[in-house]
């Protein structure tokens, strides 16, 4: 068995843990003591993290169900916080995860620290760290293995945004519905993380011929998704089915937005893109 | 799509041990079922996508071969594209000859991942504890994985491994032999016995575990050494001391040191050979106590104090060579060496002796030679290699860690596992160890060797690939 596992690039700027399925890239800004001082803060926090999660898989597999004690760890609490706002669908801690590993490892890495950026990215789900007059961009990629830049989207220090997360039918995790990519930005990765797995599955045709769905316990035995349909395989779509699909999506989002669970979202079927933003942030993700 | 469950494999490359179906791949994606086998995907993955977008593989050998007893695996190297040795420390197989450059001289990387037969551990365990004769034979799970070799300061060495107990022994042996090298190569802990010798605990860059006992000190010197080091600490401050040392047994008024300080004769008699004086040999035997010997009580290794020149009163330090053990006696009228409470002033000195051993530490230098299959991945001459290799042009690095090779016929390299990228090594049923290896040479001095020119690919565009992960 592999454990944790810790590299920089040859010029020392970014740091890659990499442990069982957790990927992360980070970099930090800050004087190099500060910088440094944070990198050993990340490494050692993230040591036992996954195996802090195993522990509680079982629980972290299944809905939230206020009968039963919740996850301890605080990564598990993390993502139970991320998914409890959505708990009238079907969603388990799960959803979060990836944000949630970003959040905490990111919060180790601010605290104690002086830093002017960090970035955590966990596999596209990324936390960010801003001091004041600080910013990132960040670049929106709308197909993950077709690679080409959307659009841009300066998060600022002043904005309530420190989470960016990505979901969709060609990450490494099952979705209910057919979205190529649904990028949120929210208070956090966590929160990020499972908004945009909820608008994912909310973008889709239910019962279209040409989408095939699968249980996802036939592909994967322990998917916290048990038995439910997952979609395998999209064939082609018209342009209104699309628009169609979009629009459902684009629908769940607003809900979203208006109960202050993200700050915008940018939805890509097929050679469409929909977006949901706040007014401020509007001309931004539009470009 | 129903299958059978015995087709579904728990992969147990992470604590998720996630259960995979055939066809599928774990959470993490580099681990998947080909035919209710776990195998580590990434070289496949890669591979077939460099296939379908049309990219030139170097031509090596067929994969479908019968490589069931070949020392090394046909068709399983990858000339791979991280650029490992060269621009990141981390090793990802990327099947691509890898061209950068370093200090303004255009470099080509070979990256491979090597079937190892030929290969085995040495393990130096930093103990002055007894863990077995040499030449013992070394068990795991039964089986014989290797034996006790030649002892080093400070430390007991075991050589593990090798062709002959991989592929020579029995099919179990093998296997045994092969989970045993791929845990300590990895960063995992192995329990091994030693015949007539310890059980022991190992895990490279950790302390050892003797008999359930974890080891925390090198000593500081042999007895005779810590005497030299530590008599002035002494003198004035006890009439004698003994190092108890399963090498050499330091008795300070005997000892040049005491004699150089004119510390007067006590009397005492210690059993054993006298070496020269004040230095004893065989005080005892082997053991986990005291200096690593068997000894619980020191004071069984005092014959007894001469009448004529001992006197009540006198005192008496004893202690290892560790600091761990020591202990402390007064004389009483019959010179009777009787427990009594270490003065302050002395305690300064067993502190520092404590001090000044370092952490006990096991460590594991793999070692393992490249076949002249392994090497026509990377040229078309595969002897020009390694020439190459032997004449210091073509650098070698193990998952981007430096590697001693020895001089002499083959490519023959020494690695430091902890310095090479963990979940680097891997293995095949043969039983055989996965590594990886780089080869990096001037281009210019590649393509006189008769490299693979045609499949150079430079870095930058490797890593503008999108479906290259870094690290």
């Amino acid at each position: 068995m592999s454990g944790p596992t810790a590299s920089t690039t040859a010029d020392g700027s970014r740091l890659h843990l990499q442990h069982g399925p957790i990927d992360l890239i980070i970099e930090a800004w800050g004087d190099a003591t500060d910088v440094a001082d944070a990198y050993r803060r990340a490494w050692v926090r993230f040591q036992p993290l996954l195996d802090e999660l195993v522990e509680e898989l079982p629980t972290l597999r299944r809905p939230l169900d206020d009968e039963m004690p919740g996850p301890a760890s605080p990564v598990g609490r993390r993502m139970a916080a991320a998914v409890r706002p959505f708990g009238d669908r079907f969603i388990t801690p799960m959803a979060a995860v990836a944000g949630a590993v970003a959040d905490e490892i990111c919060a180790a890495m601010v605290a104690g620290g002086d830093l002017r950026r960090v970035y955590v990215n966990d596999g596209g789900d990324i936390a960010l760290h801003l001091s004041p007059g600080e910013s990132f961009d960040v670049g929106l990629v709308p197909v993950p293995n077709r690679p080409a830049l959307l659009g841009k989207v300066a998060v600022r220090a002043h904005e309530p945004i420190r989470g960016v997360a990505t979901s969709g039918r060609h990450g490494r995790s099952f979705s209910l519905g057919i979205a190529d990519a649904v990028t949120v930005l929210a208070a956090d990765a966590a929160g990020a993380d499972a908004a945009a797995t909820v608008i994912a599955n909310a973008v889709d045709l239910p019962g279209h011929p040409a989408v095939r769905r699968v249980p996802a316990s036939d592909l994967e035995p322990d998917s916290d998704l048990g038995s439910r349909l997952i979609t395998a395989e999209v064939g082609p779509l018209g342009a209104g089915e699309v628009a169609q699909a979009l629009a459902a999506g684009v629908e769940e989002a607003e809900r979203l937005r208006a109960d202050g669970l993200l700050a915008a979202a940018v939805l890509c079927l097929d050679d469409q893109v929909a977006a949901v933003a706040s007014p401020v942030l509007a001309s931004a993700v539009g470009g | 799509m129903t299958e059978p469950a015995t087709d579904t494999v728990v992969c147990d490359a992470c604590p998720i041990r996630c259960v995979i179906k055939p066809g599928r791949t774990g959470s993490c994606d580099r681990y998947g079922n080909i035919d209710g086998v776990l195998a580590r995907m990434d070289p496949l993955l890669v591979l077939d996508r460099t296939r379908e977008q049309g990219g030139a593989l170097v031509p090596f050998a067929s994969r479908e071969g019968d490589w069931e007893g070949d020392l090394v695996l046909t068709g399983e190297m990858f000339v791979t594209g991280a650029g490992s040795g060269t621009t990141y420390p981390d090793y990802k197989p990327a099947p691509f000859i890898v061209s950068s450059t370093i200090a303004g001289v255009d470099m080509v990387t070979v990256v491979t991942e090597a079937i190892f037969s030929y290969c085995g551990v040495d393990v130096k365990i930093d103990t002055d504890r007894h863990v077995g004769a040499e030449r013992q034979i070394v068990r795991a799970d039964g089986e014989a994985v290797g034996h006790v070799t030649t002892g080093q300061y400070g430390s007991q060495m075991l050589s593990l491994g090798g062709v002959n107990h991989l592929t020579g022994g029995t099919k179990h042996e093998g296997v045994v032999t092969m989970e045993t090298l791929l845990a300590l190569c990895s960063g995992g802990s192995v329990e091994l016995s030693v015949d007539e010798g310890s059980q022991l605990v190992l895990q490279a860059g950790q302390p050892p575990v003797i008999n359930g006992v974890v080891e925390e000190r090198m000593r500081v010197g042999c007895g005779s050494a810590t005497i030299g080091m530590f008599a002035q600490q002494w003198y004035e401050h006890v009439d004698e001391v003994v190092v108890v040392d399963d090498h050499i047994t330091g008795v300070l008024s005997e000892h040049q040191a005491g004699r150089y300080l004119d510390i007067p004769a006590t009397g005492i008699k210690v059993k054993g050979r006298r070496s020269t004086p004040g230095r004893y040999f065989n005080v005892a035997n082997a053991g986990t106590g005291w200096g690593g010997t068997d000894i619980e009580d020191p004071l069984t290794i005092i014959e007894r104090f001469d009448p004529a020149v001992a006197r009540p009163g006198l005192t008496l330090l004893m202690i290892g060579t560790t600091g761990e053990h020591h202990a402390y006696f007064v004389l009483d009228d019959e010179l009777r060496p009787v427990p009594a409470p270490l003065p302050d002033v002395l305690r300064l000195s067993v502190a520092r002796i404590r001090e000044n051993c370092e952490p006990a530490m096991t460590s594991v230098l793999f070692m393992a030679g490249a076949g002249g299959s392994l090497r026509a991945g990377a040229t078309v001459n595969p002897v020009a290699l390694t020439r190459s290799v032997n004449q210091t042009l073509t650098r070698v690095t193990c998952g981007g860690a430096p590697v001693y090779i020895w001089p002499g016929g083959g490519i023959t390299f020494m690695v430091d596992v902890m310095l090479v990228p963990p979940g680097a090594f891997g293995y095949v049923p043969t039983p055989a160890l996965v590594a990886p290896l780089e080869f990096t040479l001037r281009r210019d001095d590649y393509a006189a060797l008769g490299g693979h020119m045609e499949a150079i690919v430079p870095m930058d565009e490797i890593l503008a690939r999108p479906d290259v992960r870094y690290s």
